[in-house]
């Protein structure tokens, strides 16, 4: 019965890994070269001592407690300490990233496709596909540890010893394996991939979330989130072993809790589950934009709340930066070079570029999503009726741009009311408001990229998610590794004013938006002359 | 009036060539059948006619005007339904067919609830919990409920049991009482036979045959069994007789329709006493075309 069950799964997993040995491999050194990259950054970058001391004066506050997690290691914060502490956080956060994608890709995904109908009608376990998604993920994790943790090793940085290493490498594989079976988990309970990503993105980002406020405030709110433990191991200065071990056994647990669910469930349905619905459709379903709507409505609604939530969050951080910048005079000394800004205005830009981003993910998948429905054969619906190309795309490309300046407004709104509740001189909302949606010209240009792209190169959507990740990188940790300023300048994010520290010029958010409505023409011809392939 | 003419359709996907100077002429009232097997080019030609696809090289016109310049237009008088038939799935099958009734400009959906009727389809249920027959009848209903001039059918009944496979003729019939035009690809051929007043028959993107169905029926040959008084010879050396099989004085063989005559003549020597013909069946053409050299699948 047992052997029934997962019966095949050995032949599927290499199939699996077949299909993706390059996605894997792509991802694997990708995440690989950024950690051995950014670990010779810092060599670089605090090279002294007393440098580094300096830089662990730095991480004592809330805002960085918040997007790092707690410091560890400080008194004497070597190059061990320092990647435990700024990078396993972040380099955790795309290990995640990936293997949502992984998973999500293959078993929802293949199911929608029909593969595994196919597959499943020879004699292949009913838990084959599941078992075998998650043995290739697992043994990617496994590779993914040994790689990072002898290559850290091995570059042969002082601090960077082999039993720290080979913990920060475990940390990384661990959380890999938490997430995949997350994911394996949420693609039982969702109906669709686009569900069990949905599901699974929001788990992380609420795991992120969850564990900034635990970290900056109750502590035991981090314990609730897998991204709490992860850095609670303290690789390099205590290599704890427990927190890996709880991110593994919860992992196995997920997946036991998986496969019990998916032998329960029918194929391709959910548990969640569906009513009847209405016989006539109502009048706001007349064409593709309303369908848009529909189709996407609580992926919107749910990214506009996220986005309040984390503009909140930031908020709610700000207070206590206030108090603290306002307690430490050495840090005031260094961070008062810019005249007549708080310090907490001085944090502002780096704040909103990171919502701004994120908030871009939202928007960039409504771009895109007129390519899913093509792959679905949903678009010919529209194409053999009395649809013009430019009015499917176009409608797409509106919803976009409306829930674009949604959810900026929200993010700003979740700043705002939580730091004007926790602030005894609260920034401005006016100021909050420009200083965010300055970047609305960014946003722009990465929606004329996705619909660049949708026109002429439709198989390559990966390309518009890449360069975002990368437009994320250099914005998020540009600053910090002090990365050449042209990194940045190959962002559209890296050309907005950082408001209120600098003036806003209209003429580069100007040149900015007319590239971006370029970009968008370019696409729509593209997309009126090139085949629809259903 | 022609309603479909296409003159030397060719579409290259990389390198493959899908269609190779495909000639189509369809004329207002009639229904046309496009057969072929698996792969052979009929959805690509449909999606050329409906503008989805551009050809490489040739011309395709609908309703006077051109497949790909005027698309939007041609389409409020088509009607479409998919071969395979993907639908949203957290949308009711109500709310997809007056999505598709409102997408094709013309706002006529009088005969919704009649064809929800005829085809048994409940229009409250999720799309994502509709069998294939169920999704296909979606479409069907949306098509046959529209007011067109054109409706073209991709394997229309594909996944259809056979009361649906029933109405599905039926509507056929009525769309062609009132002159409109069908062009109607099928692997079903009794269905061909029975809807279908001219065939293309298309194998590796280039069209092999083209006819009435009469006109067809004249390439295939008659089967015959007789017996004779006489043992019969000469007649495998004979000219468009096939299979010759004998026993004692009965024979049974296949002869070409245009040898017919001939072949009878020959057989009046031999004293028949028996003598039966079954006609010739669309099928053994298909099957002659399909089994044609280096068929796909
Ligand atoms: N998007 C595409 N890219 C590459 N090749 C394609 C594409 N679409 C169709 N083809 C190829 O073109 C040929 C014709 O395909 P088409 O779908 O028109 O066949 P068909 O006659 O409709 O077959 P079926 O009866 O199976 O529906 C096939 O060889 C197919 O592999
Ligand atoms: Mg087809």
């Amino acid at each position: 019965m047992r052997r029934g069950l997962f019966n095949k799964a050995g032949v599927n997993a290499r199939l699996i890994f077949r299909r993706d040995r390059w996605r894997l491999l792509f991802w694997i050194l990708g995440i690989f070269l950024l950690t051995v990259v950014v670990a010779f950054a810092y060599t670089e970058l605090v090279p002294t001592q007393h440098e580094r001391m300096v830089m662990a004066e730095t991480m004592r506050n809330p805002a960085v407690t918040a997007m790092f997690g707690p410091g560890f290691g400080l008194d004497d914060y070597n190059y061990g300490a320092i990647m435990g502490h700024q990078m396993l956080l972040f380099t955790a956060l795309i290990v995640a990233i990936m293997f949502i994608l992984m998973v999500a890709r293959h078993t929802p995904g293949d199911e929608e496709n029909g593969r595994i109908e196919l597959i499943r009608s020879l004699p292949v376990g009913r838990l084959s596909n599941l078992s075998a998604t998650i043995l290739v993920c697992s043994g990617a994790c496994l590779v993914l540890t040994l790689l990072i943790g002898l290559g850290l090793y091995a570059t042969g940085i002082e601090g960077l010893d082999l039993e720290g290493s080979l913990y920060y490498g475990l940390v990384l594989g661990a959380t890999g394996f938490f997430f995949t079976a997350a994911t394996a988990l949420m693609a039982q309970l969702a109906e669709s991939s686009r569900g069990t990503m949905g599901f699974s993105f929001g788990l992380l980002g609420f795991s992120y979330l969850i564990r900034a406020i635990g970290d900056v405030g109750t502590e035991a709110l981090s314990w609730l989130s897998p991204l709490g433990w992860v850095i609670r191991s303290e690789v390099y200065v205590n290599n704890y072993f427990w927190p890996i071990g709880l991110t593994l056994g919860g992992g196995l647990l997920l997946v036991g809790l998986a496969f019990y669910l998916h032998t329960l469930r029918d194929l391709e349905a959910g548990f969640i589950p569906t009513r009847s619905g209405r016989k006539t459709a109502s009048p706001f379903l007349q064409g593709p934009l309303g369908l848009g709507l529909r189709l996407q409505r609580t992926t919107i609604i749910a990214w506009i709340v996220g986005l309040f939530v984390l503009g909140a969050s930031y908020g709610s951080v700000l207070g206590d930066l206030e108090t603290y910048l306002e307690s430490m005079e050495l840090i005031q000394v260094m961070l008062i070079d810019v005249e007549g800004f708080s310090l907490t205005e001085q944090f502002l830009p780096m704040l909103m570029s990171v919502i701004a981003i994120i908030a871009t993910i939202p928007v960039l998948l409504l771009t895109l999503k007129i390519r899913g429905e093509e792959d679905k054969n949903r678009t010919e619906h529209f194409l053999a009726r009395a649809v013009s190309r430019s009015r499917v795309m176009g409608s797409f490309l509106l919803l976009a741009i409306v829930v674009m300046i949604g959810v900026l407004l929200f993010g700003v709104f979740g700043l705002y009311s939580a730091g004007a509740a926790v602030m005894e001189e609260p920034i401005s909302l006016n100021t909050m408001l420009k200083s965010l949606l300055v970047y609305a010209p960014a946003v722009l240009a990465m929606i004329g990229l996705g619909v660049l792209i949708i026109g002429f190169a439709p198989r390559r959507t990966g390309l518009a998610w890449l360069y975002l990740g990368y437009s994320f990188f250099v914005v998020y940790l540009g600053e910090m590794l002090q990365l050449p300023d042209w990194m940045a300048r190959l962002s559209p994010f890296g050309h907005i004013p950082r408001y209120p520290l600098e003036e806003i010029v209209f003429s580069t958010l100007i040149i900015i938006t007319l590239i971006a409505g370029g970009l968008m023409a370019l696409g729509f011809w593209g997309y009126n002359r090139r085949d629809i392939y259903g | 009036m022609k309603v479909i003419a296409t003159s030397k359709l060719t579409k290259f996907f990389g390198k493959t060539r899908a269609l190779n100077g495909v000639d189509l002429e369809v004329k207002q009232g009639e229904v046309f059948g496009y057969i072929g097997p698996n792969g052979a080019g009929k959805t690509t030609t449909i999606r050329i006619l409906l503008g989805i696809l551009q050809a490489n090289e040739g011309q395709a016109q609908l309703l006077g005007q051109d497949a790909w310049q005027d698309a939007v237009g041609i389409h409020r008088q088509v009607a479409y339904v998919p071969g395979e038939v993907n639908l949203w799935p957290d949308l009711t099958g109500g709310e997809v067919i007056d999505l598709f009734v409102k997408l094709r400009g013309t706002n006529n959906s009088s005969r919704r609830e009649e064809m929800i009727e005829r085809f048994d389809l409940d229009p409250s249920k999720k799309c994502g919990t509709y069998s294939k027959g169920n999704r296909q009848k979606v479409a069907l209903v949306a098509a046959f409920s529209s007011d067109a001039d054109l409706y073209i059918l991709d394997e229309p009944s594909a996944g259809l049991d056979p009361l649906m496979e029933k109405e599905f003729h039926e509507c056929v019939g009525e769309v062609k009482q009132q002159g409109k035009t069908v062009f109607l690809s099928s692997h079903i051929l009794s269905e061909v036979e029975k809807l279908c007043d001219k065939v293309s028959i298309i194998r590796q993107g280039e069209i092999i045959e083209s006819g009435s169905l009469k006109d067809l029926r004249h390439l295939t040959r008659t089967e015959m069994l007789i017996e004779t008084r006489k043992p019969v010879h000469g007649l495998e050396d004979f000219k468009g007789v096939h299979n010759v099989q004998q026993k004692d004085l009965e024979y049974s063989f296949q002869v070409d329709s245009e040898e017919l005559g001939r072949v009878i003549q020959h057989l009046g020597q031999f004293e028949v006493i028996k003598l039966e013909s079954a006609p010739p069946k669309l099928e053994d053409i298909f099957m002659r075309y399909y089994r044609g050299s280096g068929a796909e699948e």
